[in-house]
């Protein structure tokens, strides 16, 4: 039953991708309409994963698989449990909602298609992720979400800006991807599987491997690039570049995510390695600290949510790090939480951009009057952030202080968790109250309430976290434990409540609200002194050292193409028939080959005539002061070449070999006038030497024919092909028969490097001189009429 | 700068580039038997149209093009990769040459395989036509 859910909704999502992906791009008429169809595909999404919870919920799971390629342990395994459906129910939902605000949000946007098509293509993507069960589909999935951040942060192409923090994402989430398949590969070498159900089951063993701390740290720098943990946070607030839709969804809500959830995917295989709990708990608090208080000297809407995020998935680090069942609890319930109220206040950011103009707190103030919507739906998700009952942000909070009270280090951990907390409620005041209630910091602003598509989605978002919140037992029953019952592998009770009576938690809790209201009433004095701070140590940053590494990779790659690429044609023929000729030379003396000449038949009348024409016609090229002359005699060594082909019966060569000589003829034709001068360049013992180097090349081409020669007698692979051809692939041409069916693959590997060399073949002449300038902007002018 | 057309280039062009074309299809179809295949075939189409490029003018060559040489490479890899996950979706190998029971008339049989074949066929006419109008095109302004 279950399964056939999954299956259904494997359909659904693949269906949904082919089809409404591209239909995106159409949209130009039904601008209207579009948003709300295109919502339909993660509805649909959302309603089947809600349709199979109960299943989920009373412990069953559905696996799915098909075979992909086998033999390198690839298939199409998707799973079902808790873990994954609540997640799935995130990313379905929220972009739901995301789809329609963002229909609002850019509304007249010419690109609208493209976001649309790309905004889909990531949900699909970042479903695959929380649905995968082979480790190799998941990283598929994963360098799939990172590909379309990029494309979505660098949606506004035409900025500098925008260009800059896409590329840096994509630098650093795909270093860390490849770390993770690295470390995949490693836990596929001791398991012999990259099934993930095959890893947990074998965890004792992967546990005492000598290669499992190797595995652990490369898949944990590639979790932590993802969800941007210290050192690598820094590409997070720079993708605040993107609509402010796509940093809702991508980089708050679900993409940074991932690398969590990866970790707690894996936490039943890796998290009985002793280094499990140190590493992510040292890693998660760096980031927790430190992100609070980055986030605190900000000044743009954005940027402050973004730190705040980044911290916040510090916290879940930590508490997956701790790995008792009461952190796996706090985790996965933060985990919700977080989603909900930090979308609804990206959201919220947007509208609030949108009707005002500005994203600047200081500027911002007092404009709940014109936007009471929009200052309902950040109003209620800042209470969630800040952790006040009744909502969900509250219950969250009281078990991450239950956890840290457990711990061995309770005053340590919980005083520093309180301290982040704290930096939390701050950005939740400011946000949340001083923008809307707070006193007006810029008069001219003309503050206007947006369409419902600009509130609503946002307004529900923070609606759900006052639901959760109010109704704990369901919360708890239905979401949290069946998560963690997949982190954990056994079922779990879990018990939330709004009041558990007077509890050290609540102490807590009251003194992070208290300390963190405290300071937020001094936002005009800690904010400047706090960027100020963190300003003077950027050098230090990892931004920077990030800068540095890239700027010190453009500087080497400048450097060895000034070194090996001359732009002489010359001097690229020079290069590549030296090497040739020492490499192939080194191997056939190392080798030893010895050189015994095969019996050969005695050479026709046709042969002496041909190899005559071919040798004479070589000899004049080099003596040639024509350039017309030139092309003549090289073609006529073309033809030759092309009629001893046909004597020697390979007719499909030769063939191919006069449509090629054709088409030179043809090209020389067109380029003939744009070359320069025919001249001689170079000095006699230049042209000695060539003589020479030509020489070599000659003698090894000779020595290789011999060598292949010989092996004629050796016909098993002739053989093959000429019994097989027919009986197998259903052709009497062997030759075609081997290009199209025996190595179809070779063939489709070398189409596409024929048509990516068109396209460089193409920029060359288009782009390259003047005339190419010219040229396009005459089409453009063309175009334009 | 302008060059006089010859008439007689332009007159035989005419006449020979559908007659070349058609060869082209026929080298194409026949090639999994005898002489001929997707690439051989390629060439000789685009040296068909490419001719009556250079006879004519090239824009009179883009105007008989139904599509741009880029998207036809983008076609030819399609229909490559189409013939290559055909297979996958009927549960077999990737790349498995598919075949249809009974030969069409004329065509012969049919196969994933030629398909495959019509990929390289495009790809090749896409990219050599790419390059030379390109030039052509620099060489007319």
């Amino acid at each position: 039953m279950l399964t056939r859910q999954l299956t259904w909704l494997i359909v659904t999502l693949a269906g949904g991708v082919l089809f409404a992906a591209p239909a995106a791009l159409l949209r130009r008429r039904a601008e209207r309409l579009a948003a709300p169809l295109l919502a339909l595909l993660p509805l649909a999404a959302f309603v089947q994963l809600l349709a199979a919870l109960p299943a989920v919920r009373a412990g069953e799971t559905a696996q799915v698989r098909f075979d992909w390629a086998p033999a390198l342990g690839l298939s199409l395994t998707f799973t079902l449990d808790g873990l994954g459906l609540v997640m799935g129910l995130l990313i379905s939902g929220i972009g739901a909602l995301v789809i329609l605000y963002g229909g609002a949000y850019l509304h007249g946007h010419p690109a609208l298609g493209r976001f649309y098509t790309l905004l889909l293509l990531f949900m699909t993507a970042m479903l695959g992720i929380a649905l995968s069960g082979n480790a190799l589909l998941l990283f598929i999935f994963w360098e799939l979400t990172s590909i379309t951040s990029f494309l979505l942060i660098g949606f506004e192409h035409e900025r500098a800006g925008a260009r800059a923090a896409a590329w840096q994402a994509l630098l650093v989430t795909g270093g860390g991807g490849l770390a993770l398949l690295a470390g995949f590969a490693l836990l596929a070498v001791i398991s012999g599987s990259f099934e993930m159900t095959v890893w947990a089951a074998q965890a004792a063993e992967i546990a005492v491997h000598p290669l499992a701390p190797a595995a652990f740290w490369l898949i944990l720098a590639g979790a932590a690039t993802k969800s941007a943990q210290f050192p690598f946070h820094f590409w997070l607030p720079n993708a605040m570049e993107a609509p402010t839709p796509v940093s809702a969804y991508l980089h708050s809500a679900t993409m940074v995510k991932a690398g969590v959830f990866l970790l707690a995917r894996l936490f039943p295989v890796l998290g009985g390695l002793p280094l499990w709990t140190p590493a992510l708990t040292t890693l998660g608090l760096l980031t927790l600290l430190g992100a609070a208080f980055l986030a605190l000297g900000q000044t743009d809407l954005k940027r402050l949510l973004a730190y705040t995020t980044v911290s916040a998935l510090g916290m879940l680090v930590f508490l997956l790090g701790l790995g008792t069942p009461p952190a796996l609890k706090a985790a996965t319930l933060f985990l919700v939480t977080h989603a909900l109220y930090k979308g609804a206040l990206f959201l919220t950011a947007g509208s609030v951009d949108h009707g005002t103009g500005t994203r600047e707190l200081p500027r911002l103030g007092g404009i709940g009057r014109a936007m009471p919507f929009t200052a309902a739906a950040g109003g209620l998700a800042a209470l969630s952030m800040a952790g006040l009952p009744p909502l969900v942000g509250f219950l969250a909070k009281e078990l991450v202080y239950e956890t840290t009270l457990t711990t061995v280090a309770p005053l340590l951990l919980s005083a520093l968790t309180l301290l982040a907390n704290a930096a939390t409620v701050v950005v939740a005041v400011w946000i949340g109250w001083q923008a809307f209630w707070g006193r007006p910091g810029d008069r001219s602003l003309h503050p206007h309430e947006g369409t419902p598509g600009l509130w609503g989605p946002p307004l529900l978002l923070a609606l759900l976290g006052l639901a959760l919140g109010l109704f704990p037992s369901l919360s708890g029953g239905w979401l949290i434990a069946p998560m963690t019952a997949a982190i954990l592998g056994h079922s779990v009770n879990v018990k939330l409540a709004l009041w558990h009576g007077l509890t050290p938690m609540l102490g807590l809790s009251a003194l992070t609200l208290l300390l963190g209201i405290g300071l937020a009433a001094l936002r005009r004095t800690l904010q400047p002194r706090l960027a100020a701070f963190w300003r003077a140590l950027a050098p230090f940053g990892p931004a920077n050292l990030y800068h540095r590494f890239v700027h010190g990779l453009l500087s080497l790659a400048s450097w060895q193409t000034g070194l090996l690429q001359s732009g002489y044609l010359r001097i690229y023929v020079l290069v590549i028939v030296l090497t040739t000729v020492s490499l192939a030379g080194l191997t056939i003396i190392l080798n030893d080959v010895p050189l015994t000449l095969s019996p050969w038949q005695p050479p026709r009348f046709y042969d002496f005539v041909l190899v005559g024409v071919i040798l004479t016609a070589a000899l004049l090229v080099t003596r040639s002061r024509s350039r017309v002359a030139t092309i003549a005699l090289l073609g006529s060594i073309g033809f030759s070449i092309a009629v001893l082909f046909l004597l020697y019966s390979a007719p499909d060569l030769a063939m191919v070999q006069f449509a090629i000589e054709t088409l030179t003829v043809i090209l020389f034709v067109l380029v003939l006038y744009k070359l320069p001068k025919f001249s001689r360049l170079s000095s006699a013992p230049t042209r000695l030497a060539d003589f020479f180097f030509a020489l070599t090349g000659g003698l090894l081409m000779t020595l290789l024919m011999l060598l292949v020669s010989r092996h004629t007698s050796d016909a098993s692979v002739a053989a093959y092909y000429a019994a097989n051809s027919l009986a197998q692939a259903n052709g009497r041409n062997i030759v075609n028969v081997i290009l199209v069916d025996f190595r179809g693959l070779d063939t489709l590997g070398e189409m596409t490097v024929l048509a990516i060399a068109a396209i460089g073949v193409f920029s060359l002449i288009r782009l390259g001189g003047k005339a190419g300038r010219k040229q396009r902007a005459v089409t453009k002018g063309e175009r334009a009429k | 700068m302008k060059r006089a057309r010859s008439i007689l280039l332009a007159t035989a062009a005419r006449y020979l580039m559908p007659l070349m074309l058609i060869f082209s299809v026929f080298l194409l179809l026949r090639g999994h038997n005898e002489i001929g295949g997707g690439f051989v075939g390629g060439l000789v189409a685009a040296s068909a149209l490419m001719l009556y490029g250079i006879a004519l003018s090239p824009a009179a060559l883009r105007n008989l093009l139904p599509l741009e040489p880029r998207l036809l490479v983008g076609l030819g890899l399609l229909a490559a990769l189409t013939s290559a996950l055909l297979p996958v979706l009927a549960g077999r190998p990737f790349l498995t040459g598919l075949w249809l029971k009974t030969p069409l008339p004329v065509i012969g049989k049919v196969g994933t395989p030629l398909l495959f074949d019509m990929g390289v066929y495009f790809v090749v006419i896409g990219v050599v036509l790419w390059i030379l109008l390109s030039l052509a095109e620099e060489e007319a302004q």
